[in-house]
């Protein structure tokens, strides 16, 4: 089939950015998302153009790498990464929107590449369980119950795309740190730093200047991995209780 | 410090003539440390065989592919001095690792800060590494070349971890993990390094659980365990389908925390371009900032590399994208040994390709055969839909040739008869490169509901890529490349042959011999980057201390030199060919005649269709823009060009040993029956590879014993 | 921006402290306030079916609640009070938060492709919410000025709360600003319950979430239905 794509073109950080159109044909529905795109990139390279800058390493849906905005939802039509997109979910003589994620937080690197080194800092700022390595008790020292596991690893599977933020229509990153809150929350281990953790956390993810939360779960609809919304309410909750009770130390 | 004996004597093989003149960068790599001790042994290798090479090798670039024919495996390389360990104390295997960490010398806690340390890849085994000694006290300097730490492929592993806690009291011990490790192997691992594997998985799970790492449980509350790998015993602990992910999000976590703490320094999005040697010791890399460009210096006392596997050399395999081999390939050119490059693990349960566009493969687990069944038509001819093929046209033919373990043969097995009824022109699929895995006996023995429970998420991953409903017609898989088993060669203490240069992770050919254990990629890693690597170190540092380095220091202007040299040249070819197209011919060459089955013919011709190729990047690639500014095709082009470089040494290795053993089959060396057939009298040792520049590389033999493991030839029938 | 500023300086506790959470939960605090004062305001309004005299008396009695305790009206001022503050919290944080939004999205032009301005699911409720707030306001005004202090009197002046509720009730326009007013109210309420409660902590499971909807809906609906009733049964002449 034949496509259109508008994509996102931006040269550098600074520079001021346009949306451009190419055509592809042959697009094989088998394709990926990403895959249309390096066919893309394949033939503007032979014309001498610069191709699209867009970021993707594992292409199985777990590293986080990639993420575009695809006709104004991030990810596109399906609930998965770009990664995992098929080209199948088009039509013939679609046109595509191909942007990159947005927020004030996320500055544009190149054409789709942008900077989310901010999520780094706020997992930096608390986001961790301090067990130095070799100090462990043995793995079976503390039962954890089964709920309270599989729950801790439903918010644990965060795979760090930044969707969330992409898609809140306030440009917030609460569903990624509500997400490490509760994964690290729900654990026996996570007990002794949790008041100071969501502290932490919080503060860390205000100040990279990300918006506030509104509750109206865009974030968890475009998330691959589903991570639910009460995860942020779980997060407030911790939060309340730190700071009417004071941190850890 | 001089770790073993070839070291000095690699010092001495610089200097070689170079093919390509378009690649200036080359004359710098090669003769920065010429001064190093000398005390080598071999003499064979001296800068005229090089040169007798270089002609050779031009006189066949320009006859094209007919004139290779007349390579043998026994031209193609030098032989020289064998090599040992070092490092492993002579003690009883039990008690070598305890007495290693006894007698390695420690650094004052006061001082270590001091003392730096260059970490390159931050997967498990680099993420660990990195939080470890960050704790530890060191001064440590972390790259990546993802925009995260948390990106490393490790994320990527689906099944499990393997550690003998036996708490399923199923007999399991540290010896028998070991015994399977080796046995697993193809008795190609030195002994000392997996028993210590072993040993510390116990407490790779301890130290993940304390991390917070949601690993299944039961609802007694205590961990669960599998079965894995077709082993007899349930030592596998696993994070549903993304064990890797949970792990690496541990390790990464670790590192964050030390990067709060300001002991490790994180440098993103930057990737390693070349190593440091001065006076014979690694002391820094020189690495690319991916979003600027600019090329920076980073000098340490001890650099660490945990850069993954190379099974991009492939172009299509399980690895991520971005996964290549220049990190420990520029290590390599510096001197560093590399072992074993031509084993590689090829997975049996992949989604195939579906065309020409195709940029990676999906691994589903292997789990999937347990239920269903593998076939193909009986008939070639026969392109009916699958559904519509009755049972007598039908040929189960792992069930038909291994009645004992029919459809859960080991992975070799398994992936090289696909590729057999797959070349008899039976298989199915876009381009008939696959075979059916059909689950409609399992339907309707277990009934829909619980296969659907067992494997649910896999039928849903696949519907997603291939857009077809594994409940209704039969998937279709085909082998991929998977895991690389050979890596830089190191020693005991991990160190490579460059002293200072260590190795962990995949990126080390250390614990798998010719073949790797399910679950034991996730086991290795985590226990060089926790539990080795933080003990074995300190011998190094503390035997300092290392003169500073200073950043005009001739070597470290001549590395930087190179790396600009080498970017220079890639952005002026302004060929016509793109790098994805250099890459994808590169990666057919090594599919075709260095995958699940080798021959001395094969292998032959693929020598010089990859110099003929490496030839034709060097003068006819296609790479737009600058250096200043993000450049994924310039980042591309760098690491293709190493895999072309690589991909002949993995020849060369696959050549010379004419043998089979573990993921290395070579077609003249079978049973009766089509089974690998080892021959130990010959070939029991780890082949490790010194750089010969545009000349041959030079094999040094590591002579493997078994002292406490039996050496057996295995048996599926 | 006060929240943008630098603030490395201070403690992670100062840093929470001066959060969006705690925003948003001074919105939800003060928001729940006005949600029981809305129900309070509409018993109040309903007693108009029970004619001028009962609804007068009503009115009366507000301002005796707590005597002798509190002088006369005196209550009735603190809850003033307590309303007039919960009001400004509420806009405070609004304001606060709507302008940190606008910034943190990355402007008010965010994405060029025109194909999903409306999200992938939100409801039509969570967008009119600030707009809808500033509807809310400005009416509230009004209707101070014309059912509190008399101030603008479209139905002609009257003595008594019920005369002033007929007779306005009696021109067109300030029923269809009413309604126009009390639809704001109730697409606010929808989302605003829901995520007041959210804020809070209560939506702790799937169940939850699920639960804590239905409540929006009812809350929405009693508000809405309930101060809607009475300036239509007016317009029919059911209450006159």
């Amino acid at each position: 089939m034949k496509i259109t794509v508008r994509v996102w073109r931006q040269a550098n950080a600074t520079a001021k950015g346009r949306m451009v159109s190419y055509e592809v044909p042959d697009v094989s529905e088998d394709m990926s998302f990403l895959e249309m795109l390096d066919v893309l990139n394949d033939r503007l390279t032979t014309q001498g153009e610069d191709p699209i800058a867009f970021d993707h390493d594992c292409r199985e849906g777990i590293c986080g790498s990639c993420g575009v905005v695809i006709d104004g939802k991030a990810h596109g039509p399906q609930q998965t990464t770009t990664c995992q997109l098929h080209m199948r979910s088009f039509s013939d003589g679609d046109v595509i929107d191909i942007e990159p994620w947005r927020a004030e937080a996320f500055p544009v690197l190149k054409d789709l590449i942008v900077d989310r080194s901010a999520f780094d800092r706020i997992i930096q700022a608390g986001g961790f369980i301090s067990a130095p390595t070799g100090a462990a008790p043995d793995a079976h020292a503390a039962p954890i119950r089964k709920e309270d596991a599989d729950d801790a690893f439903d918010a644990a599977t965060c795979i760090g795309c930044g969707a969330c933020v992409a898609a809140c229509p306030n440009g917030s990153a609460m569903l990624f740190t509500s997400a490490k809150i509760t994964h690290l929350g729900l654990l026996p281990q996570g007990q002794p730093e949790r008041r100071s953790r969501v502290l932490s956390m919080v503060g860390q993810h205000d100040a990279e200047g990300f918006g506030n939360c509104t509750n109206i779960g865009e974030c968890t609809a475009v998330c691959p991995k589903g991570i639910p919304l009460e995860t942020i309410s779980r997060l407030n909750r911790d939060l309340l209780g730190a700071l009417v009770r004071g941190g850890d130390e | 410090m001089m770790s073993t004996p070839p070291t000095g004597e690699q010092r001495r093989r610089f200097g070689l003539p170079h093919r390509h003149r378009r690649e200036p960068a080359q004359d710098f790599a090669q003769h920065h440390d010429g001064d190093a001790t000398g005390g080598g042994t071999a003499t064979a290798t001296d800068s005229g065989t090089g040169t007798t090479m270089e002609t050779s090798t031009q006189a066949t670039g320009s006859h094209g592919s007919s004139s290779f024919r007349s390579l043998d495996a026994d031209s193609v390389f030098e032989a020289g001095a064998p090599i040992e360990d070092k490092k492993a104390p002579h003690v009883s295997i039990e008690k070598r690792w305890d007495e290693r960490k006894f007698n390695a010398k420690l650094v004052n806690p006061a001082n270590r800060r001091k003392l730096s340390v260059i970490i390159v890849g931050t997967g498990l085994a680099g993420a660990s590494a990195a939080a470890t000694l960050g704790e530890a006290g060191y001064h440590v300097k972390s790259f990546c070349y993802q925009d995260s730490p948390r990106r490393a492929h490790s994320i990527a592993a689906q099944g499990g971890i393997n550690a003998a806690k036996n708490y399923r009291n199923d007999g399991d011990s540290v010896y028998r993990l070991f015994y399977d490790t080796v046995k697993g192997g193809d008795f190609r691992s030195r002994e000392s390094n997996v028993y210590r594997l072993a040993q510390v998985s116990t407490q790779i799970i301890d130290q993940c659980v304390a991390q917070g790492v949601p690993f299944a449980r039961e609802y007694g509350g205590l961990l669960d365990n599998r079965s894995f790998g077709g082993v007899q015993v349930s030592r596998t602990f696993y994070a549903r389908g993304q064990t890797g992910q949970q792990l690496l999000i541990g390790a990464y976590q670790a590192l964050e925390r030390q990067i709060a703490a300001k002991t490790v320094e994180m440098h993103t999005r930057h990737e390693m371009l070349e190593l440091i040697v001065v006076d014979g010791r690694a002391r820094g890399v020189v690495v690319r900032d991916m979003v600027s460009g600019e090329i920076e210096t980073h000098l340490a006392d001890v650099v660490v590399l945990c850069t993954g596997g190379y099974g991009n050399v492939f172009y299509l395999s399980t690895n991520a994208m971005g996964c290549n081999v220049t990190a420990t390939w520029r290590a390599h050119r510096k001197g560093a040994l590399f072992a074993n490059p031509c084993y590689t693990q090829i997975h049996p349960t992949c989604i195939p390709v579906s065309g020409d566009y195709q940029s990676k493969l999906t691994l589903m687990s292997e789990s999937l055969r347990n239920d269903g069944r593998i076939w193909v038509p009986k008939s070639g001819e026969d392109k009916r839909d699958p559904r519509e093929i009755p049972e007598d046209e039908r040929d189960y033919y792992l069930e038909r040739i291994y009645p004992a373990f029919g459809n859960l043969v080991p992975r070799d097995i398994a992936s090289r008869a696909a590729k057999n009824v797959c070349d008899e022109g039976r298989g199915v699929g876009p381009g008939g490169l696959g075979v059916y895995l059909d689950f409609a006996d399992a339907i309707d023995r277990m009934g829909r509901k619980a296969v659907e429970a067992k494997y649910g998420n896999l039928f849903d991953m696949y519907a997603q890529i291939t857009g077809e409903n594994p409940y209704e017609t039969p998937m279709r898989i085909y082998p991929a490349v998977h895991y690389t088993m050979g890596g830089l060669w190191v020693d005991y203490d991990l160190e490579s042959s460059i002293p200072g240069l260590f190795v962990a992770g995949e990126a080390n050919f250390s614990d798998h011999g010719a073949n790797r254990l399910g679950a034991s990629a996730l086991m290795q890693g985590l226990a060089d980057g926790y539990f080795v690597l933080p003990n074995t170190i300190n011998d190094y540092l503390a035997s300092g201390p290392y003169p500073k380095v200073e950043e005009d220091h001739p070597a470290v202007v001549e590395a930087v030199e190179s790396v600009k040299g080498r970017i220079e040249t890639l952005l002026g070819i302004q060929g016509t060919r793109t790098v994805d197209s250099f890459h994808k011919e590169l990666g057919h060459i090594m599919w075709d005649y260095c995958g699940m089955e080798r021959t001395e013919e094969g292998l032959c011709k693929a020598i010089g269709r990859i110099r003929e190729l490496r030839d034709e990047f060097w003068s006819d690639v296609k790479v737009l823009g600058a250096n200043e500014e993000i450049n994924q095709a310039l980042e591309r082009a760098g690491r293709v060009a190493d895999f072309l470089e690589l991909g002949e040494l993995m020849c060369i290795d696959a050549l010379h040993r004419r043998e089979s053993c573990g993921g290395h089959f070579r077609a003249e060396s079978q049973t009766e029956d089509g089974e690998a057939l080892r021959h130990d009298d010959e070939f029991a040792y780890v082949a490790a590879w010194e750089y010969g520049g545009e000349g041959k590389p030079v094999l040094h033999k590591e002579d493997l014993h078994y002292e406490y493991v039996e050496m057996k030839q295995r048996s599926y029938k | 921006m006060l929240t943008f500023v630098a603030t490395m300086t201070l403690t992670a506790h100062q840093r929470a402290a001066r959060s969006t959470v705690v925003l948003k939960v001074l919105m939800a605090v003060s928001g729940v306030i006005m949600i029981l004062f809305l129900l309070a305001h509409m018993y109040g309004n309903l007693k108009a079916y029970a004619g001028a005299q009962a609804f007068n008396d009503y009115s009366h009695h507000l301002r005796t609640i707590g005597e002798p305790i509190l002088p006369y009206g005196g209550a009735l001022w603190v809850i003033r009070v307590v309303l007039v503050a919960a009001v400004l919290a509420h806009m405070f944080s609004a304001f606060r938060l709507w302008a940190r939004s606008t910034r943190a999205r990355g402007g008010v032009q965010r994405y060029h492709s025109p194909k999903a301005k409306r999200g992938v699911q939100r409801t039509y409720a969570s967008f009119t919410l600030r707009w809808g707030g500033i509807v809310i306001i400005l009416f509230v005004i009004f209707h101070l000025l014309q059912l509190t202090f008399g101030v603008v009197n479209p139905g002609g002046p009257a003595d008594t709360p019920y005369g002033r509720l007929v007779a306005g009730f009696q021109v067109w326009w300030v029923v269809l600003a009413y309604t126009v007013a009390l639809l704001a109210v109730g697409f606010h309420l929808r989302h605003g319950v829901w995520s007041a409660l959210t804020t809070l902590g209560a939506n702790a499971s799937a169940l939850a979430r699920k639960r804590l909807n239905i409540l929006a809906h009812v809350v929405t609906a009693i508000i809405t239905i309930g101060f809607l009733s009475v300036p239509y049964s007016i317009v029919f002449g059911l209450v006159k």
